[in-house]
């Protein structure tokens, strides 16, 4: 009996076992994760209370209300809303292709050249990832504020006649904040895919007769352009929901993010489902990105498994 | 160029620079420049943790005062401060005891089952790492307040939130082990007679021992740093975890002493990245692979 109990372990396991075992976690984002969304629908197309003035959530999609779901794509697309919408894509963007300009040179370097000091070098770049993002983001309310070192420093050298008051809602001080904040984040995606590169293909080409430039815009460059996707999706998502450097690095209104006025909403207490439509529309705006992203690593699961 | 210039540094920079066989230059000046640029703002902010003065961008002195000697307003002292500090870390240790086990079952489920359900399965634990962190900042808090109403706003939900977005990196890390083990050992060990269980028990999980390590510190980590979660889920201030803090008091209420606690944050992180490091170190070195364990790391992250 027990040699064909031993039989059927190594063919054909019982079927229950390793379900069994993903059970408990399916369950528990099944429970916190999957639920929790739908709430965020059951309040934005939820009922006004009518004596408290706060929202409630409708369970039944059949009977949503798309009143205020209605006047937040109203606001989008013809009023304050959409100044805001557009405020935060020009920022995402512009922060994206700096760090792509910042980070694109860093990895090749790690990736390629960097030798001895590869180990080394890899170790530091990956310190900001434990750094706290928001401890970060104080180094620079230290380092900009009106007396800190960077107006000594512009003072000292001339560049500037008086401090300038950096951290008053400045357009650059927030994208500098992002940049710094998200970079390392594109790092390593960067050199993963650099570091994949056959250098022997860099050779051929060479050997072929291309120019170090030509090597690179037509086979280092497309090579890795897997990376450069991957990367900037990584550090865009993030960004579209961030409001707390601006809120730190600048705290004027004339800098709020799309994801601020979903935290001012949510926290306020009328704005629960205005907070929820929000988010609803900062989740569609994000959704291909996000599909993307999903992809991308539900492949390179597959990979790996291979 | 003479050689008399050559010996001055200048000199051996400008030679340095143009010397057409060596690496590119512009990239290694760049490439320093940048680990410069992305850690030295922190170092000064760690600096000034330490300044004797009140100041945090004059330097007066070396002082632990604003660690535990200033009988107000040190970390120790404060109690806003310290139980920020406090929470933080009761906070970090519990989600890093819950999550690991349920990440650890998961990562073998999903890496075993062969069954209709697990490519559903395998999305729905990728889904939280692509997620923007304030959807579900958003919809936890929506949750608690709305339908799981006995959770309390606060540490329970606080931890709740915490596994949920832990779970799928233990899963990641666990996972590139289990693929990188395989299964022969497993079987071997059922064709000489183990049972399923006991293959699983005193085969597979002492070979995953250094990547379950790994994992225990890396929950740690990612969750003593998170604060968009956190800031939905907090209740009132005596809630409110490190991250939380400094974004209320960065603005308003900077002090040294924000730069310390936020210092401790650091050294805490700092180490349990440490550990999980020289764990996977250790392992990769009694199984003489190629490589680093840092270069493993970094393509680990997603």
């Amino acid at each position: 009996m027990s040699k064909q109990a031993d039989e059927r372990g190594v063919v054909g396991e019982r079927r229950w076992l390793w379900p069994s075992f993903a059970l408990p976690g399916v369950v528990w984002l099944i429970i916190l994760f999957i639920t929790p969304l739908y709430v965020i629908f059951a309040m934005a197309m939820g009922t006004t209370d009518p004596i408290f003035g706060d929202t409630l959530p409708v369970w039944n999609p059949l009977r949503w209300d798309y009143a205020t779901f209605g006047e937040v794509l109203n606001e989008l697309f013809t009023g304050q809303l959409g100044l805001v919408f557009l405020r935060t894509l020009v920022y995402v963007v512009v922060a994206t292709a700096l760090s792509l300009l910042i980070g694109y040179p860093v990895a090749y370097y790690v990736a390629r050249h960097a030798g001895r000091y590869r180990v080394l070098l890899l170790l530091l770049i990956i310190a900001p990832f434990w750094i706290n993002y928001l401890m970060r983001m104080l180094a620079w309310v230290n380092l900009l504020s009106t007396d800190g070192y960077v107006n000594q420093i512009l003072l000292f050298f001339g560049v500037l006649d008086a401090p300038r008051e950096w951290l008053v809602g400045k357009h650059e001080t927030v994208v500098l904040g992002l940049v710094y904040g998200y970079v390392p984040f594109l790092i390593l995606p960067l050199f993963a895919a650099l570091d994949r590169i056959d250098p022997r293909v860099i050779e051929a080409a060479r050997d072929l007769g291309a120019s170090p430039a030509q090597a690179f815009f037509r086979i280092t460059l497309p090579l890795s352009s897997q990376g450069v996707l991957a990367g900037c999706v990584i550090i865009m998502l993030p960004m579209f929901g961030d409001y707390y450097t601006a809120t730190l690095l600048s705290g004027s209104p004339k800098t709020n993010m799309i994801s601020k006025l979903i935290e001012q909403n949510i926290n306020a207490s009328a704005g629960g489902s205005t907070g929820a439509a929000l988010t609803i529309v900062l989740m569609v705006f994000v959704g291909l990105l996000m599909t993307y992203y999903l992809y991308s690593v539900a492949r390179a699961t597959k990979e790996a498994r291979s | 160029m003479s050689t008399i210039a050559r010996r001055t540094f200048l000199g051996r920079l400008l030679a340095w620079w143009s010397n057409p066989w060596g690496q590119p230059r512009f990239l290694v000046l760049f490439a320093w420049a940048y680990v410069l640029w992305s850690l030295i703002p922190v170092a000064v902010a760690v600096m000034f943790g330490f300044n004797d003065g009140r100041s945090r961008s004059a330097w007066q002195g070396f002082s632990l005062r604003w660690y535990y000697q200033d009988p107000d307003f040190s970390v120790l002292h404060d109690p806003s401060l310290r139980d920020a500090l406090v929470q933080s870390l009761k906070l970090a240790g519990l989600t890093m005891l819950i999550a690991t086990p349920l990440g650890v079952a998961l990562a073998i489920g999903l890496a075993r089952w062969r069954g209709r359900g697990a490519r559903p399965a395998n999305f729905l634990m990728l889904f939280p790492l692509v997620t923007p962190e304030i959807v579900m900042g958003v919809a936890l808090f929506l949750v608690f307040v709305h339908l799981f109403g006995f959770v309390q706003l606060g540490t329970q939900a606080q931890l709740l939130g915490h596994v949920t977005f832990t779970i799928s990196y233990v899963v990641i890390v666990v996972r590139g082990r289990l693929f990188a083990v395989g299964r022969e050992y497993e079987e071997a060990a059922i064709d000489l007679g183990a049972s399923q269980w006991q293959a699983i028990r005193m085969v597979l999980l002492p070979m995953l021992a250094p990547a379950i390590w790994a994992s225990l510190m890396i929950a740690f980590a990612i969750s003593i740093d998170d604060f968009v979660i956190t800031a939905f889920l907090t209740g009132d201030q005596s809630s409110a975890t490190i991250p939380v803090k400094l974004y209320s008091a960065a603005r308003a209420a900077p002090s040294p002493a924000l730069n310390a606690l936020a210092s401790i944050l650091l050294f805490a992180s700092m180490l349990a990245i440490g550990i999980a490091l020289s764990v996977m170190r250790r392992s990769r070195k009694k199984e003489g692979a190629q490589g680093s364990a840092v270069e493993d790391f970094a393509r680990l992250e997603l």
